[in-house]
């Protein structure tokens, strides 16, 4: 292998111009990326990390340049080529992997051709380019090849316009591919197929990879380095084994602190945050852009750049204080915290709520598509509920369905402290209204642009507690400063608050009438990992001070298992496992949960066998007979039940106490055949 | 997020939100669309009050010694063949179309504004009914439908005008209050309402409407614009407004033939009187489009 | 997709359906409202009911609707209350006149602001794309009966260069003379289209330009012009297509102003004679032949638009 770095930035300068004024998105990155090996890079929303994606390609937006600093693919200075010289290398040396992929092709034209296209432009002919095509579609393991080839790309999943897309990449035999966060958007157990096949071809192939991601978990998985990225600046890098289990730049540091990695819970640990707010883009720093968030900054932090320091063994840190880093001081709010969980479970009491048989079915056109399909659920008091389940499971609208924002069909039962509640909320008394609550993912549309952050918090207690104006106003002032929501902007529209705060001023609405239970859809989904970890503490501030119950929805199953008393596993509008969190998480689990855990990477590295799911989700309006899961299911060879998975749906039986599961196979068997 | 970094997708602090919102108010009155926009308007608006005030002569003052003369000191815009002052009928003319444009325009928006937020709320069968009524309407040019109802309803009225331009244009308003609402009723924000018992008026008003008055502004502006364009245009073929007042429309249908003869100003001071107030509309309703939009 | 156009058939039909009853009702809205109209206020009742009983308005308004939407339906557009002569007479050799001025007027204005439209994207911001842009937009909000005068006042009058009639005096004109006449009154139509279809089209372009598609056509290693081309182009011109159907109306509608400052014997000047003498029968009949076109246009429009997107076609056969 020759020794000439496949990529190397050397000192990337890359400016934007908004309004008039020149911003640094990145300040001088210099990195290099070896033949056939996979780098990765990290960081949050706004850090620049596409920004290096796209330069190595030399490929700016309109309104961006290079500064300074040399871009070299195989020694070549790109950054001095013409355009019919970079044209060239992206036709046969370089290919990227788009992070959406549906849109990232042309919607009018079939994916068929638009495959044979890059066989053409390396010189095939007409008739060659479309074999090659399909024998492509073949290769990133899509079954019926010559189908797909004459769909369109709206027709496709996300997981498989994915692998399309990758198919395009590949096709020109790349020395390096440049996958810009490829697998974010798709389901768990989808994306551990994309990324497992990536891993594949690469070994097949011996491409190099630029891996960008904010998701720490996935980049263990796939990339032997990996470098650090904050607010443009490349702030550590080594070996990924060694950055995430040694880190020496306190972003790092708090970064990996932020994150609900396995094993923690609630009760025993406190999620670590890091101070004030990412940096708008562009702003100007003399000195180290990290030191107004860092625990560790001193005068000559703010006033001198540091220099990249070795460490040792290729691992580097721009830090003055990288000796101290990782024993930096933790940014938590101290709080005495229980060890005894299962106490005060006990404690907790009764039941609060009471789901049995929740159903709702749409039709559409002609057909009746069951959304959810006879779920029963317990939420008991000061306890959180987690729902897991990928996308058409039917969370949200099981959600909507519990707070009456959709109507059940008949049979279903929602009881509340032991009263029946009507099906839709306008039957329902404002007591109940106000016991039962929602945070939504997307604080942006649900927040009232228009109205003041006093005003929507305040008309909430108003309505719900039945107040006057002017006391509302004054309780929204005392929540929204219990959410820690500075009095200063409580006159604030949310377009001028960040995500973080918005979604404070969302929990200090929901909290305006002292719920009883408050469902929280995907409420940090949208949120940088630091910020999330804010929001986390909050909730579990919360449960602890009044008692709150929780629904917690999330396809992140890390943040689940870490808030999560009890754990519901959905599929397909139907819960498949429910138990207590450690239970489900820990097994014998149902074979979906089983596939579920498997699919998710961890940060730790360790490795997890992964089940995969053959197949890909079926739809509602047209679910399999006997158990939903069974063409799918990875236990249902040879245990003995397969006639009965396959005509017979399984009833949600209790396998053990308090853990129930719908599933033939029995616990015992699962017990053994999933021993690790 | 966003692949390329834009510039929304980053958080910012308050003092910077504060400056982008000074930003704005500055670029709505930098934007030269806007600014001459409005100067423009503004003056008509005086002409339109103080019209009879300023002009030199009276609107039907004839002088028989001055038929078809040329412009001069005198008559600054020459006379007509009735010997009348084409400046001060330009002049006094002025109230008519703005007054007539304005009533139709504010009419239609309300009525169109109020069926495009029942039927983009409540959807259902009343939306499906609506929608079709529409589709059928904007099926027939504007022009037509309006000489079709002024003949019917009969003649050179004003009034008549008025109501006729306003609900002829309350269809395509309600069309664009109802395809903002429909976006408006899926975020969360309607729903959150809900949860908090609020009663359907309330929403509809106090949360939703709130969020579609910038569109409807804008789309007032616009239609501000087509109906000077319409009510010129009725005017000029002589249904709907009377004979009497001076009227810019009317001005240029009864001069206009003597182009042939070289006569020219009587025709080209009232279109060009037609064509600025258009023109500034339409800048008005540019500048804001592009500053709301940005 | 075969299902998908016999539903959008249908509800055309239905569209036409109820543009007949809007038509009907407005010029019925009061009672004897029509030979009230016609005969002028000096009219005796005696002189209404007699003219009541011969155009059939004393029956319901039911029947008169049912019978006058069965003769429609026909082919039968009515007597002329003026002439008392079939209303086919008078307005369909009107019809031809204005569909030439039409298609004339159309030939001229599509292709120019689709290239408006076009070159003001790809100079975006430039002082190109403000003139076409503004300049289109401004030029739109000035009546067509003004640009015809100012047309006529300065390529008609004072350099004369086309004729200030669009109905040419020789007998037996060539086609070219016939469309030479028509060019200034297509122009008149021209100015007051051309900014609302080149914005259209420019948002369409730049849409297409920004998209993530075309990023990674260059990235496949495509030249830029060869991925707009190849790529942006066809997806760019989609929401011409529904827009200048959206235009026809307006078209349609400008005719009547044009038609009588260029003294064409044109449904529009039939149309603007009827509204003066409250020739209902001519009224209804024209508008009716209005909305049918104007439906039928969209109707194609939206065939045509269902065929070319992909995402429009493929949800249909589903």
């Amino acid at each position: 292998m020759s020794d000439t770095p496949i990529l190397e930035l050397q000192d990337l300068r890359v400016d934007y111009t908004v309004r008039g004024i020149d911003r640094e998105v990145l300040r001088g990155i210099s990195l290099s990326i070896a033949p056939g090996e996979a780098y990765g890079l990290v960081g949050e929303s706004g850090c620049g990390k596409s920004t290096a994606a796209y330069a190595a390609m030399r490929y700016l937006p309109r309104n961006g340049k290079i500064a300074g600093g040399k871009i070299l693919f195989d020694g070549r200075d790109m950054t001095t080529m013409n355009n019919d010289e970079v044209s060239e290398l992206r036709r046969s040396a370089i290919s990227m992997v788009y992070q959406n992929p549906i849109a990232a092709m042309n919607p009018t034209i079939r994916i068929g051709h638009q495959l044979a296209e890059v066989f053409r432009m390396g010189g095939a002919t007409k008739e060659e380019s479309f074999s090659k095509a399909e024998a492509a579609l073949a290769r990133v393991q899509i079954a019926d090849a010559p189908r797909v080839m004459r769909r369109y790309p709206h027709q496709l999943s996300g997981g498989m316009a994915q692998r399309v897309v990758i198919a395009m990449a590949l096709a020109s035999n790349p020395r390096l591919l440049v996958m810009d966060e490829p697998t974010t958007g798709l389901d768990a157990t989808v994306e551990a197929e994309v990324l497992d096949l990536v891993r594949e071809l690469r070994r097949e192939t011996g491409t190099a990879v630029l891996f960008i991601s904010h998701n720490l978990g996935v980049i263990r998985h796939m990339c032997d380095r990996v470098g650090v990225l904050y607010a443009g600046s490349l702030v550590e890098q080594g070996e990924t084994a060694t950055v995430l289990s040694n880190p020496s730049h306190p972003y790092t540091v708090g970064l990996l602190r932020c994150i609900p990695r396995g094993g923690l819970h609630k009760n025993t640990d406190r999620l670590d945050t890091i101070s004030g707010t990412p940096p708008p883009l562009g702003q100007h720093f003399d000195g180290c852009v990290f030191a107004p968030r860092c625990a560790l900054a001193e005068d000559k932090c703010t006033t001198n750049v540091p220099e990249m320091i070795n460490i040792g063994n290729g691992h580097i840190a721009r830090c003055f204080k990288h000796n101290e880093a990782s024993g930096m001081p933790r940014n938590v709010e101290s709080v005495t915290v229980s060890p005894t969980r299962n106490a005060s479970v006990q404690q907790k009491g009764s039941q609060l709520l009471n789901i049995d048989h929740l159903s709702k079915a749409f039709t559409q056109d002609g057909h009746t598509v069951h959304v959810v399909n006879d779920v029963s659920l317990r939420v008991g008091v000061g306890e959180t509920l987690g729902l897991v389940g990928e996308s058409g499971a039917g969370k949200t609208t099981i959600a909507k369905l519990i707070l009456g924002l959709t109507g059940s069909d008949s049979g279903s039962h929602v009881e509340l402290n032991g009263k029946d509640l009507a099906a839709t909320l306008k039957k329902r008394d404002v007591a109940d209204v106000g016991a039962m609550q929602i945070v939504f993912q997307n604080p942006d549309q649900a927040l009232n642009r228009r109205h003041s952050v006093t005003r929507i918090v305040g008309r909430a207690v108003q309505k719900l507690r039945g107040l006057s104006a002017e006391e509302s106003t004054n309780r929204a002032h005392d929540l929204l400063s219990g959410m820690r929501v500075e009095a200063s902007l409580h006159s604030a529209r949310p377009s001028q608050l960040s995500g973080g705060l918005k979604q404070r001023v969302a929990i200090s609405r929901a909290f305006a009438g002292a719920p009883q239970l408050v469902v929280c859809d995907e409420p940090t989904s949208a949120l940088d990992v630091s910020v999330q970890a804010t929001i986390l503490n909050l909730l579990v501030d919360l449960q602890k001070q009044d008692g709150t119950s929780f629904i917690f929805i999330s396809h992140d199953l890390g943040v689940v298992r870490y808030i999560s008393d009890k754990i519901a596993v959905l599929y397909l509008g139907r819960v498949v496992e429910f138990g207590e969190a450690d239970v489900v998480f820990g097994g014998p689990h149902h074979p979906y949960t089983e596939a579920l855990l498997s699919s998710v990477p961890n940060i730790d590295g360790s490795v997890r066998k992964r089940i995969p799911l053959a197949g890909s989700v079926p739809s509602p309006s047209n679910p399999p007979t006997g158990c939903v899961l069974n063409p799918r299911c990875p236990r249902m060879a040879g245990s003995g039940v397969e006639g009965l998975c396959t005509t017979v749906e399984p009833e949600l039986n209790e396998v053990e106490p308090g853990h129930f599961m719908r599933c033939h196979i029995p616990l015992d068997q699962l017990r053994v055949s999933q021993q690790k | 997020m966003s692949n390329v970094e834009s510039v929304n997708s980053v958080v910012r602090s308050n003092a910077e939100r504060k400056q982008i919102r000074k930003e704005r108010l500055a670029l709505l009155r930098k934007n030269k669309a806007f600014v001459v926009g409005t100067t423009i308007l503004f003056f008509w608006i005086v002409l339109a009050v103080f019209g009879e005030l300023i002009a030199p002569y009276a609107a039907d003052e004839m002088s028989f010694e001055f038929t078809g003369m040329a412009p001069s000191s005198q008559f600054w815009f020459g006379t007509d063949s009735l010997g009348q002052d084409v400046f001060s009928r330009v002049l006094i003319g002025t109230r008519s179309i703005l007054v007539m444009s304005f009533s139709a325009t504010i009419l239609g928006t309300i009525v169109g504004a109020s069926i495009g937020l029942a039927s983009g709320y409540f959807k259902g069968a009343l939306d499906t009914v609506i929608m079709r009524l529409l589709e059928a309407i904007s099926a027939i040019p504007v022009l037509i439908i309006a000489l079709l109802a002024i003949a019917a309803v009969g003649g050179r009225s004003p009034v008549i005008t008025v109501l006729v331009i306003g609900f002829v244009f309350a269809p395509n308003i309600a069309r664009t209050v109802r395809a903002t609402v429909l976006g408006e009723t899926e975020l969360e924000y309607v729903a959150a309402a809900r949860l908090r018992a609020e009663r359907t008026p309330h929403i509809l008003f106090r949360e939703v409407l709130p969020n579609v008055l910038p569109p409807i502004i804008v789309e007032f502006t616009v239609r501000l614009g087509y109906a000077i364009f319409a009510i010129a245009t009725l005017s000029f073929l002589g249904a709907g407004v009377e004979t009497g007042s001076p009227n810019w429309g009317m001005q240029i249908s009864e001069n206009w033939s003597s182009i042939f003869s070289n006569t020219w100003w009587p025709t080209l001071f009232p279109a060009l009187a037609i064509a600025s107030l258009a023109v500034c509309i339409n800048l008005i309703s540019d500048g804001l489009l592009e500053v709301f939009e940005i | 997709m075969k299902k998908y156009i016999l539903k959008r058939i249908g509800l055309s039909f239905l569209t036409v359906f109820i543009v007949a009853a809007i038509v009907f009702f407005m010029t019925h809205i009061l009672p004897g409202n029509v030979a009230r109209r016609y005969l002028g206020r000096d009219a005796t009742p005696e002189d209404i009911e007699y003219f009541n009983i011969k155009f059939g308005l004393d029956k319901s308004l039911v029947t008169q609707f049912t019978t006058w939407l069965g003769k429609l339906i026909r082919g039968d557009l009515g007597i002329s209350m003026q002439t008392e002569n079939p209303v086919s007479d008078l307005i369909l050799p009107a019809i031809g006149y204005s569909a030439k001025l039409a298609a004339v007027a159309f030939i001229i204005i599509v292709p120019i602001s689709i290239i408006g439209g076009i070159a003001a994207a790809m100079k975006r911001g430039r002082t190109t794309d403000r003139l076409i842009t503004v300049g289109g937009l401004s030029a739109s909000v000035i009546p067509e009966f003004i640009w015809a005068v100012v047309l006529v006042l300065i390529f008609g009058v004072t350099f004369e260069i086309f004729p200030v009639t669009a109905f040419p005096e020789a007998s037996n004109p060539s086609l070219w003379t016939q469309v030479y006449y028509l060019i200034l009154p297509s122009i008149s139509l021209l100015l007051v289209l051309f900014g609302y279809i080149a914005r259209i089209t420019r948002a369409g372009v730049i849409e297409a330009l920004e998209s993530d598609y075309l990023r990674t056509a260059v990235l496949k290693g495509h030249s830029r012009k060869t991925a707009v081309v190849r790529h942006a182009l066809r997806n760019a011109l989609l929401p011409t297509i529904a827009v200048v159907a959206n235009q026809i109306p307006y078209l349609i509608g400008g005719l009547v102003a044009v038609e009588i400052v260029f003294n064409y014997p044109g449904f529009g000047t039939i149309l603007l004679t009827a509204v003066g003498a409250h020739d209902f029968s001519i009224l209804q009949a024209g508008v009716m032949i209005t909305s049918t076109v104007i439906v039928l246009f969209q109707l194609l429009a939206d065939i045509l638009f269902a065929v070319l997107n992909p995402r429009i076609r493929q949800r249909i056969s589903e």
